[in-house]
């Protein structure tokens, strides 16, 4: 167990609060930068997505698990980051003007949704995303002379600088440094002013308001830098797929995104990676798994079941998600032999009633 | 004006569709404030149901319905007790990923059930081509025996949330479970109940579905286009739920055929985006200032 004799109030907010972490994710850095020597092409490929789809749940757990606001349509943001990159590439854009229009128009249509959510709460908000999402998905299907409609459009690789990153290296590195600054990004605006609002609008709305905060500005800022996030993440996958199209960014993509928050666990930022990369990783575990079905039996079926199964036990069993195992295995070595199974007992609790507020 | 009579007779009986799938979520709403999203998929499962007595048992089609709707209730209980019951009293947007989990437990589910699988079905009814000609309208019999029965079943439930004691108290356990507890209702056996009921809507919407949309293990999607009518009705309103039907339901047949093509998928989601701008909790919506 380690304790932190704080002497200052600047420890309270430093990005690293003790050597061990320097440590760890200084580790944890060297293992991804060396990732191209240990890792195979497969696992490489995958571990472009875990960095994108990372990206993406940043975006979304700053939104959901730090602002407390409930998204059912971050694909129509994330559709937006991939388009506008493809377009404005295949406009002759070079690639950092176009990822930061990318961000730049990812937030403005989250400002466009956040506008609403100033007036919703809970599931209104959530039903007003979702028709959002579905309003975007068929604008794209539709506006067939731009986006190239149901048949798709192909997206090149990067050009950055000069250089055509086209080998899975190259790609991965950008992925990574992207993947990099956007955590810190997150991180930073967490240890702000800005972030503290953001929880404090999270844990209890009217308190905020009574702190002085302006729950109205910071949500609004809240869904655009997420949706910035998403959009960063957007414009990534469209080079990794190479093939955009607008059954890619449906509903149950969106679903996907904020399952991605659920189980790596709600409020922590590490939640995020951890979530992303279990997303990934389940396909390829089921499509082993399929081999051993028994004959007949559809396999299409079985990977919704998984799916809703896991994220039902998830939410009945371990309601803070991978990351907050982790907290538990760590604690109980930590404390060892003196953990209690109730320590991170949820209270028990009656429901409020969300129509009076 | 025929064109638009028939246009308005076709809107209205989808709508209905609409908000009988509606009124399942504002049942579920009423009574324990989460929104089912596995709503779509009872209704499919129920639909399956319906296809398992008529076509594999040969029932007729009242016992059919019958049927369907008790096991969708027995489903539905089943559902409460065993996944929903461990959230109880947690926040709405937990028990919201929940119910994703269950659709899409179901929808696979009935996939890898023998006999039913991925292929599309259809539920003979009694009616099928039956019509009736009024004027120059063509009122086919089916439409109309899906307008009647959403009335009935509504006025039915509208009595229940109004006049019976168990139907109050599943109000009074909607609006506060702590002081609902202390009225000495037992609230884990009403939302038990609701979820049977509301699963035993869902299986009758997924009936009368059948004919329009054929049996199939993604019919259950309908139920996001459900949404927006109980949005546009407001949640937890029993009227304002067949009200939003009825309002989706004529928006899409109406822009089906005035508007170009594509208007008609998404006019459902227009219409509850400019719904919530005007009224942020539905039209029927019942909100009041917390007091700190």
């Amino acid at each position: 167990m380690r304790f932190i004799f704080k002497t200052d109030y600047a420890q309270d907010i430093r990005l690293f609060k003790h050597g061990g972490q320097v440590f760890w994710y200084g580790l944890l850095m060297l293992a991804l930068l060396a990732a191209p020597w240990w890792a195979g092409e497969y696992v490489m490929s995958q571990l472009h997505f875990i960095l994108i789809y990372s990206i993406v749940g940043f975006g979304l757990m700053m939104l959901t698990g730090f602002t407390g606001q409930v998204s059912l349509g971050h694909a129509a943001f994330l559709a937006v980051g991939a388009y506008t990159e493809a377009l404005l590439q295949a406009a002759g854009m070079p690639f950092l003007v176009s990822i930061t229009c990318a961000a730049l128009f990812a937030a403005i249509a989250g400002l466009i949704v956040g506008l609403p959510a100033l007036r919703l709460k809970g599931i209104y908000l959530a039903i007003a995303t979702l028709a959002f999402n579905v309003i975007v998905e068929e604008i794209i299907t539709r506006w067939h002379g731009l986006t190239g409609g149901n048949e798709g459009k192909h997206v090149k690789p990067v050009q950055l600088l000069g250089w055509t990153l086209d080998s899975d290296e190259a790609f991965y590195y950008l992925c990574l440094a992207l993947t990099v600054l956007c955590c810190l990004a997150c991180v930073n605006l967490l240890r702000s002013p800005t972030g503290r609002a953001f929880v404090a609008i999270r844990d209890s709305e009217i308190s905020a308001s009574c702190m002085g905060v302006n729950p109205a500005q910071y949500k609004t800022l809240a869904f655009a830098f997420s949706a910035a996030l998403t959009g960063v993440g957007g414009a990534l996958y469209a080079h990794k797929i190479a093939f955009i199209s607008p059954e890619q960014f449906t509903l149950f993509q969106s679903i996907e995104l904020i399952t991605i928050v659920i189980l790596g666990g709600i409020g922590f930022l590490h939640g995020a990676v951890l979530g992303a990369a279990f997303i990934i990783v389940l396909p390829q575990l089921l499509s082993i798994a399929k081999g051993y079905l028994p004959e007949g039996m559809a396999p299409g079926g079985l990977q919704a079941v998984v799916f809703g199964l896991i994220l039902i036990l998830f939410i009945i069993f371990e309601p803070l998600g991978l990351y907050g195992r982790w907290l538990k295995i760590r604690t109980y070595f930590e404390l060892f032999p003196f953990y209690r199974r109730g320590m991170f007992r949820r209270q028990k609790s009656y429901m409020k009633s969300e129509r009076l507020r | 004006m025929v064109e638009l009579l028939q246009l308005l007779v076709a809107g209205v009986s989808l709508g209905c569709v609409y908000a009988l799938v509606a009124l399942g979520f504002v049942l579920i709403y009423k009574a324990t404030e989460t929104v089912n999203f596995a709503q779509g998929d009872l209704m499919m499962l129920g639909a399956f149901f319906a296809l398992t007595a008529s076509v594999m048992m040969g029932w007729p089609y009242w016992a059919t319905i019958l049927f369907a709707i008790a096991c969708m209730a027995a489903v539905g209980m089943l559902i409460e007790r065993l996944v929903l019951r461990p959230v109880l009293g947690q926040p709405a947007f937990t028990v919201v990923m929940i119910t994703i989990g269950v659709g899409y437990v179901l929808r696979g589910a009935v996939t890898m059930v023998p006999g039913w699988g991925t292929e599309t079905y259809q539920i003979p009814t009694p009616f099928a081509d039956e019509v009736w000609r009024l004027g120059g309208v063509i009122l086919p019999v089916q439409q109309l025996m899906a307008i009647t029965m959403t009335a009935a079943l509504c006025a039915a439930l509208y009595f229940f949330f109004r006049r019976s004691k168990l139907g109050v108290a599943m109000q009074a356990t909607s609006q506060n479970q702590l002081a609902a507890y202390y009225m000495g209702i037992p609230v884990r056996r009403v939302n038990m109940m609701i979820w049977g009921l509301s699963a035993g809507v869902a299986a009758f919407a997924g009936i009368l579905l059948a004919p329009v949309t054929f049996v199939h293990s993604n019919m259950g999607f309908i139920g996001l286009k459900a949404f927006p009518a109980a949005v546009v009705g407001g949640f937890g309103s029993v009227p304002g739920a067949i009200v939003g039907g009825l309002i989706i339901g004529l928006v899409e047949a109406l822009a089906g055929f005035y508007l170009p093509e594509g208007f008609k998928d998404v006019a459902a989601y227009v219409v509850v985006l400019v719904v919530l701008l005007v009224w942020p909790s539905g039209i029927f919506g019942d909100t009041g200032k917390k007091k700190v």
